[in-house]
């Protein structure tokens, strides 16, 4: 499955990498995109597991830029 | 209240309490405490975040993150009695943090603002009554309305009424086409004059404006070999910059002793050592140049493309519908003065034909009687009438039936003969595009080989490649034979081949080359699947104009990647060699160095976004 989430106040670009990094790293995550410009995240993920892989995501993203929200 | 505005209030009321302290502190005697609790209140008000984030990252594992420093830092300054220093320097971070937060979000709606197509609103027809609807409720085959000035929602053919439109946002070509009944109209044209009805022949989500900005939009995503670079780059930049500091911190005051002199610089250090100016100087170059060619009509389908482009040095070009407009026309008959002999005789045998040059055929006569076709595959076509047979197709055809001909000059040749006699030739040709000349020249300019490839004959290709001035063409081409020219063309050294076709018989060629070109998209889905870049518009010089916005997107990426390296690694020594010692007047150039370098290389990235148009008129 593909979903396209929204990012608010993602601020620093490098933040934006390291949050594309370690999201990858996520089990079940087959591929992600952080994308700063358009302030978005492309995530490709299995479809079974996509709530538990939801909140591993809004983890590593807090952890690294707490001001940025997702919008789902 | 935003985030921007809220910070700017935070940093306005701290920014004076420190300024009211600091006022006192010179003109009347107070006892300490007084603008200590002042400062640690100015403090607070601008920092607590910081303070906060600081806190929370130690847990999450990130230490030395600039809150972190921040914090040492300030929380040293306040140790040693500089608290007005202390508040400052924090009001300034935060400061910088907002200039750069702001400059960051303004640039990156500009960007995209020029990307913007969407049309908001539709009048849709229902029961007779005009509906104001957003386009995304109407459906297929719902008319609608548009009267002048407005922005054609969905696709659609036209019902009644005309217009000049104005494709510029598609398609980025500035004269307005003529729009009239049974015209396809396309989401994103701008109606100038007249009131049209239109059939919707699509829904929102599937027009070609939503296609496209998908495509924009999705660009960033794909990145460039520069981008990766930097993600690689600041992967291991972290880790060598913190060994660096700690080695800072502990190695020379085991020879000097001064321990607290040596890690106030490992601090600084640390402390402008941030990439984020280096970080976001890369995409947000690409994304300009982005924006820039889709501006123009040009679609770029990520950053990587935008980079190979620029590299490119050998153009393929398909010829038919490229270079040429691909409409055949009868150009010369032999025997001029039985033209109209020829013409029918060689339309009875091509009557039942959709190749092209049966097309062109046909459209100048009607076939007088009916025939019995039988296909020669690579030949020619072979009819039988009730009295008569006749052969119509290439030189060969006419010698495996002994028939003796009369050679054409050149161009694509149709032999005719009728009852194993010669009748005359028909030449047809293709008509070459008006700027194909000048897109050439502008190519050869900037260094690229040019080449044809085309499934014609020799003498067709000769001529077009002669009236262009192409280097080097092959011809009598098959498909799969293209594939293989293509691959020979990458097999020369240093080769960067880029491939220029309409994207629709030419799918494995534009899949083949290091990157595919398709031309004149307007509409066709299979060109915007398979090529890299698609050009909206018909004329090759916007080939040209794309390797030009390519080559400055990556000019300008590699200054910001050089300038934000410079001063970073500046500041970097500076502060190593002790240069930013007293901790405010330190703190002031580190954030001055970083929220510069990044307004700095955002401003440059702005650049990308205006690159002069054609120099058609000069040419």
């Amino acid at each position: 499955m593909k979903k396209v989430i929204r990012l608010q106040d993602l601020d620093c670009a490098n933040c934006a990498a390291k949050m594309e990094n370690n999201i990858r790293k996520i089990n079940g995550v087959q591929n992600v995109s952080v994308d700063f410009m358009m302030q978005k995240m492309v995530l490709e993920c299995n479809d079974e597991c996509y709530n538990d892989i939801l909140r591993e995501v809004k983890n590593v993203c807090r952890k690294i830029e707490p001001d940025c929200k997702l919008m789902i | 209240m935003t985030r921007n505005t809220k910070s700017l209030i935070r940093i306005i009321v701290s920014a004076t309490v420190c300024a009211v302290t600091f006022i006192l502190n010179k003109t009347i005697d107070l006892p300490f405490w007084v603008p200590l609790t002042l400062c640690i209140a100015a403090y607070l008000t601008a920092g607590y975040d910081v303070l906060w984030k600081a806190i929370t990252n130690i847990f999450h594992g990130r230490v030395f993150d600039e809150n972190f420093l921040m914090t040492v830092a300030t929380i040293g300054a306040f140790a040693i009695g500089e608290y007005i220093d202390a508040a400052a320097v924090m009001i300034l971070y935060q400061t910088g943090e907002l200039f750069q937060r702001y400059a960051v979000g303004k640039s990156r709606k500009n960007i995209a603002s020029l990307m913007d197509l969407r049309p908001e609103e539709a009048t849709v027809l229902r029961n007779g009554e005009e509906i104001h609807v957003h386009p995304s409720e109407i459906s297929l085959g719902e008319l609608f309305t548009v009267k002048a000035g407005d922005k054609i929602p969905l696709d659609g053919t036209v019902v009644s009424g005309e217009c000049n439109a104005d494709t510029s946002a598609i398609t980025g070509e500035s004269l307005p086409k003529h729009i009239a009944v049974d015209d396809n109209i396309y989401a994103g044209y701008i109606d100038t004059d007249g009131a049209m009805t239109i059939r919707s022949t699509g829904t929102y989500d599937n027009s070609t404006v939503a296609k496209i900005l998908d495509l924009v939009e999705n660009a960033t995503s794909q990145k460039a070999p520069a981008e990766n670079f930097i993600t690689k780059f600041s992967k291991y930049y972290t880790p060598i910059v913190v060994i660096l500091a700690l080695l800072i911190g502990i190695v020379p005051p085991i020879f000097d002793n001064m321990w607290v002199n040596w890690i106030k610089r490992a601090m600084m250090f640390l402390f402008v050592s941030c990439p984020c100016a280096l970080v976001i100087s890369v995409p947000m170059g690409f994304f300009g140049g982005i924006a820039a060619a889709s501006k123009r009509g040009i679609l770029v389908k990520g950053s990587n493309y935008l980079e190979i482009l620029s590299k490119v040095n050998t153009v393929a070009f398909d010829k038919t519908g490229t270079l040429t407009k691909g409409n055949f026309e009868v150009t010369y008959v032999y025997p001029e003065e039985n033209r109209q002999q020829v013409l029918q005789t060689a339309a009875i045998a091509e009557q039942y034909s959709n190749h092209p040059i049966a097309l062109s055929v046909c459209k100048q006569v009607v076939a007088p009687q009916s025939a019995e076709i039988t296909e020669i595959a690579g030949k020619g076509l072979k009819a039988q009438t009730d009295k008569d047979t006749i052969l119509c197709g290439n030189a060969q055809l006419m010698y495996d039936n002994d028939v003796q001909i009369v050679l054409s000059e050149g161009g694509t040749t149709v032999y005719v003969a009728k009852n194993g006699k010669f009748v005359g030739y028909i030449v047809i040709a293709d008509e070459i595009k008006a700027d194909s000349a000048t897109a050439i020249k502008q190519l050869r300019q900037m260094g690229c080989k040019t080449v044809m490839l085309t499934g014609d004959n020799e003498q067709t290709a000769l001529k077009v490649a002669q009236k262009l001035n192409i280097e080097d063409y092959r011809c009598g081409l098959l498909p799969q034979d293209k594939v293989e020219e293509l691959k020979n063309l990458k097999t020369h050294r240093g080769a960067t081949v880029a491939f220029v076709g309409d994207g629709i018989n030419d799918a494995p060629v534009l899949a083949t080359a290091d990157i595919g070109i398709a031309m004149g998209a307007m509409g066709s889905d299979a060109a915007i699947e398979t090529a890299d870049i698609v050009l909206m518009q018909d004329n090759p010089t916007a080939i040209a104009t794309a390797k030009r916005v390519a080559k400055r997107t990556l000019s300008i990426v590699r200054q910001n990647i050089v300038i934000s390296l410079i001063i970073k690694f500046a500041v970097l020594v500076l502060s190593a060699i002790g240069l930013l010692e007293r901790v405010s007047a330190g703190m002031i150039i580190a954030i001055l160095a970083d929220v510069g370098v990044c307004i700095l290389a955002i401003l440059n990235s702005m650049r990308a976004m205006f690159i002069k148009k054609d120099k058609k008129s000069a040419a």
